[in-house]
């Protein structure tokens, strides 16, 4: 790790933490909460988590491949959205609500 | 033309019959489907002719066809073409199959007019064919074995062919399985064969014999050669394997006459021809072939005498007289059991064809106590009919003459043979004149017994046309092979088919030369033993019929066996069959349903119990299991760095 002093100069590990609290806030949201939309936008939150933890090694390394990877996690969580809201407007035509109970209904 | 076209149109014609007709097969119309039935036999008969005119036209010596297609299979150095090939043996085989065939599918058209399967019957007769000439001019064991399981699988099929008659059905069975017993020692008798010879190919085997007798019962040549006559057991109705023919009158009488009668049953024969300098090596088959020939030939033509179904009778005759072959090859005398093999294909398939036309005029009536006096309604087939009988008999010079008395002045001159099985011999030729006799009497001379219900008439001109062919055919056929000692006396009429089939056959060993005397005595023997007892036929039937009716009963045990075919099936059934049936039923029962179902319950419950527990994990709750694969990765990643 670099020699720089953490209080007044931006280093990697700012990337890292920030990264960390941003999944870890995603996560908590995706088991916690019972609401699929918000369950969604959580998943965006863990996904961009890692994507800023990617592009910020990339930039520490000078390597571009973490930048490229970060557009592949983009479209997957793009997909990933469509699908899931589909699956969430379906759930809602049919019970009116929203909540993630209903998923139970899925199992076989 | 070329050979190999020849050969394909020969084998292929029927095939082609059978495709088209197997594709229409549920057209109702006989006159359409018979006719491209028989066209397709009908060309054959000309390629064959060809061939057989370009067979002739070589010299004696080199006399073959051999036509190579393709590569059937190799298996390191086993290899198998199919390749055919004619010689002055398959020569008369493919000639009488193509030939009498012919007759009998224009017999057919008529004959299955009124049925609503006659483009399949069709279809299958040509099958049969097609199959039939594969046995023949295969060039190798395996290659003959195709078209032997074909013509079985295709007797099957016709003699089931009204299978909803669960009867017919029962013995389109027998015989399959009748005959799968004889085939698993046919291809007992091939491995044997392969084992010592290291080729399947008949040409190389028959170069490959030796020249000594083999002494010994083991003795490679000897077992291969008895297994493939137990395979001829099956297919040719010989004891112990018989009684499938019989029950295979079930079938629509044509099939009876073609393959029942004139080709399939003497495959075995001519199996046994095909392959002569094996079987001349080793003498103990010979014994054996000779024994079994001589019982058949007196034992089915006792059963014969007691029979009423016309059918019955006829296809008893048939296993008689299929034993006199045997009996002639089994003396060394090839020559003479491929004479009778071809006398008989044309007698026996005339009087199946009239009893066909007989059957057809009685409206299905097949039992000959209801006939009688029918001579003055059927004109053409009581005449030809008359001509199979003469032939059958043995009267001179009628076509079965030759080639029965041939038979059994070799079963006596040959020194494989001995006077037993001339004994034999003439006693079974003196039943089939008692029995043809009564064949005779019964349906067309006499008292007519026919019911009121009633009007018999004469078949149509398709159908008298081959009983006219065949009843010529009858006459002269025995013509070819007029044995030396009568030729002689006639002025040196040559014997035709032995010169033919000499290059071919191997020479008894130590024949001594024939004392005329005694030939000339034991055919007149013959003769008239056959004569008397036609006398004694005639007069128990038409003269006074009240007569044998006293002597059954005064022999009634012995009558009754004889008439219940001395409960052979009965037997068989006693001791074979239920006793399998029994014990599969108890290891069923017992080893089945205790064992073997048992454990494969317990694995399947012990894999639905193992499956429930593990379902109880997927209850359907995604944040659990968005939490698990949680725990998951921070273990694993735990373990990743604290290693």
């Amino acid at each position: 790790m670099q020699s720089t002093n953490f209080l007044t100069e931006v280093g990697l590990n700012h990337y890292l933490i920030l990264s960390a609290l941003l999944f870890v806030t995603g996560m908590t949201g995706v088991l916690l909460k019972r609401n699929i939309i918000v369950m969604l936008m959580s998943i965006e939150l863990m996904l961009n988590a890692v994507n800023i933890s990617f592009v910020a090694f990339s930039k520490y390394l000078n390597n571009v491949d973490g930048q490229i990877m970060v557009f592949f996690v983009m479209t997957i969580a793009a997909a990933e959205a469509a699908v899931g809201l589909a699956i969430a407007v379906t759930i809602f035509k049919r019970f009116k609500e929203i909540n993630i109970k209903f998923f139970e209904h899925l199992r076989g | 033309m070329d050979h190999s076209l020849l050969m394909a149109i020969l084998l292929l014609s029927p095939l082609v019959g059978f495709l088209i007709n197997g594709i229409r097969y549920k057209n109702p119309t006989a006159n359409l489907s018979g006719g491209i039935a028989t066209a397709a036999v009908a060309i054959s008969f000309i390629s064959s002719l060809i061939l057989v005119a370009d067979l002739i036209g070589m010299p004696a010596e080199a006399r073959k066809i051999h036509v190579s297609f393709f590569q059937w299979m190799a298996v390191d150095s086993f290899k198998i073409n199919a390749a055919f090939y004619i010689d002055q043996i398959s020569a008369i085989m493919i000639l009488v199959i193509t030939g009498v065939g012919s007759l009998i599918h224009l017999f057919s058209i008529g004959y299955m007019h009124h049925d609503k399967g006659v483009t399949k019957y069709f279809a299958y007769l040509n099958l049969f064919v097609f199959n039939m000439l594969i046995l023949v001019l295969g060039d190798s064991l395996l290659t003959m074995f195709v078209g032997w399981e074909g013509v079985g699988l295709c007797s099957y099929l016709l003699i089931g062919f009204w299978f909803s008659d669960k009867e017919k059905a029962a013995a389109g069975m027998k015989a399959f399985i009748t005959n799968r017993v004889g085939d698993a020692a046919f291809l007992l008798g091939m491995f044997v064969l392969f084992a010592t010879f290291g080729t399947l190919n008949i040409q190389e085997m028959n170069a490959l014999a030796p020249t000594t007798a083999e002494a010994s019962w083991l003795g490679a040549i000897t077992l291969g050669t008895l297994f493939l006559f137990i395979g001829a057991t099956g297919k040719s109705a010989q004891i112990p394997l018989y009684v499938w023919l019989p029950d295979a009158m079930a079938g629509p009488t044509p099939v009876s006459a073609l393959i029942h009668a004139a080709t399939m049953v003497t495959a075995g024969v001519y199996m046994i021809v095909r392959l002569n300098p094996l079987f001349i090596v080793a003498p103990n088959t010979m014994m054996v072939i000779a024994i079994i020939g001589a019982l058949t030939a007196v034992f089915a033509a006792s059963i014969g005498i007691t029979q009423w179904d016309i059918k019955k009778v006829l296809a008893y005759s048939t296993v008689s007289q299929l034993g006199y072959m045997f009996l002639a090859v089994g003396v060394g005398a090839f020559g003479a059991g491929m004479f009778h093999l071809m006398t008989h294909a044309f007698f026996k398939a005339l009087m199946f064809l009239g009893s066909g036309s007989v059957i057809h005029a009685m409206h299905e009536e097949q039992d000959i106590r209801k006939m009688g006096g029918l001579k003055k309604y059927m004109p053409i087939t009581h005449m030809t009919f008359f001509f199979g009988w003469v032939a059958i008999i043995g009267i001179p010079p009628f076509a079965g003459f030759f080639s029965k008395d041939e038979i059994l002045w070799m079963s006596f001159h040959s020194p494989l043979g001995s006077p037993a099985l001339w004994v034999l011999g003439a006693i079974g030729a003196a039943m089939t004149a008692f029995y043809m006799t009564r064949l005779m009497c019964l349906t067309f001379w006499g008292k007519s017994r026919v019911p009121k219900s009633v009007h018999p008439h004469e078949s149509p001109t398709l159908m008298t046309i081959p009983l006219i062919v065949l009843g010529i055919l009858s006459v002269v056929g025995g013509w070819v092979g007029i044995p030396e000692v009568i030729g002689h006396s006639l002025g040196d009429i040559p014997n035709l088919l032995e010169h033919w089939l000499h290059p071919v056959i191997k020479p008894i060993p130590n024949l001594t030369e024939a004392e005329h005397s005694m030939e000339w005595m034991l055919m007149g023997v013959s003769v008239s033993l056959a004569t008397i007892s036609a006398f004694i036929a005639y007069h128990f039937y038409v003269k006074s019929p009240e007569t044998p009716e006293k002597i059954a009963n005064s022999i009634k045990p012995l009558y009754n066996l004889i008439s219940k075919k001395y409960l052979v099936d009965e037997l068989y059934f006693g001791t074979i069959i239920n006793p399998l049936i029994n014990g599969s039923k108890r290891l069923w029962m017992f080893i089945d349903v205790n064992f073997i179902d048992k454990i494969t319950y317990v694995i399947s419950d012990l894999v639905r119990g193992g499956g429930g527990v593990v379902r109880a994990l997927q209850t359907g709750n995604l944040q659990q299991y968005a939490m698990l694969i949680g725990i998951g990765i921070v273990i694993a990643l735990s373990i990743i760095i604290m290693r």
